[in-house]
């Protein structure tokens, strides 16, 4: 009983800090903040995996989100400011229609969420998941993780050829 | 006890500010910022339901292959972004209007 408490204490303050710096990312005026809050996102959600027994993609999730696209979009934003200006503020605009198109979408789901009778096969226990995640994608899932594999490298190659510089 | 409804409150919760995001905010790199939440909300969801049938693993398959789709998005979205600053000197989605879209 104890520890269930505990385990609670701990699922909320991680739910707390993943929708709190989700709302942060949103909110926040500085660009630089927004995307340190979104750190504190990628951690919380990896942290939501490793609750729900998801040990191998709460890894995945510290290894390419925080140190791959975090990264990445840290770059793109100081790319694309001149950071002698200090300039690095994000503007909003069409704020009143998207409050109440983001409040409708929010009761809509939430309700859809709380009135469907989902079939529960029960909680499985958590046991390690790599040996078995490496199984099925060698196995059933060969297919699609072979065309992701090509997705990534056009990606990778359709991405250096946007930026590269036109040669003169 | 923690159940699958509390995941899907957090997954619902970050899909809407990620929308916030991309409704609101001018800059492209924020834009992106908000996709990568709405991918991350889809992630917790397709988990939460793998946790919750079983042990069947197919859902955490699905999330590696969004995560996957997530980094090449965000590879492909910067170069563009920084194609665009090149061109137009600015990353102001309002202000990329050559199209007239």
């Amino acid at each position: 009983m104890d520890q269930n408490l505990l385990t609670q204490i701990v699922f909320y303050f991680f739910a707390v800090l993943t929708v709190g710096s989700a709302a942060a990312v949103v909110f926040s005026r500085s660009l630089i903040r927004s995307a340190f809050a979104l750190l504190f996102t990628f951690f919380g959600v990896a942290a939501l995996y490793a609750f729900l027994g998801a040990d191998f993609l709460a890894a995945t999730q510290m290894v390419i989100y925080v140190g791959g696209i975090l990264v990445l979009l840290l770059f793109g934003v100081m790319l694309t400011h001149k950071l002698y200006e200090l300039n690095l503020k994000s503007e909003t605009y069409q704020l009143l229609p998207a409050v109440v198109v983001v409040c409708g979408v929010f009761g809509v789901l939430v309700t859809f969420m709380m009135r469907t009778h989902w079939h529960s096969g029960g909680q499985s226990p958590a046991v390690p998941t790599t040996a078995a995640i490496g199984e099925l994608l060698m196995r059933d899932y060969v297919l699609p993780f072979e065309a992701a594999s090509i997705l990534l490298l056009i990606a990778l190659i359709g991405a250096a050829m946007i930026v590269r510089r036109k040669s003169e | 006890m923690i159940g699958l409804s509390h995941y899907l409150v957090i997954s619902a919760a970050l899909f809407s500010l990620g929308m916030m995001g991309v409704l609101t905010r001018k800059n492209a790199v924020n834009v992106l910022m908000g996709v990568e939440l709405i991918l991350n909300s889809a992630n917790i969801n397709l988990v939460a339901f793998s946790r919750f049938s079983a042990g069947n693993l197919s859902g955490q398959i699905f999330a590696i292959f969004i995560i996957v789709v997530a980094a090449a998005e965000a590879a492909v979205g910067l170069a563009i972004v920084l194609s665009m600053y090149r061109i137009i000197k600015t990353i102001n989605l309002d202000q990329a209007d050559t199209l007239k879209g």
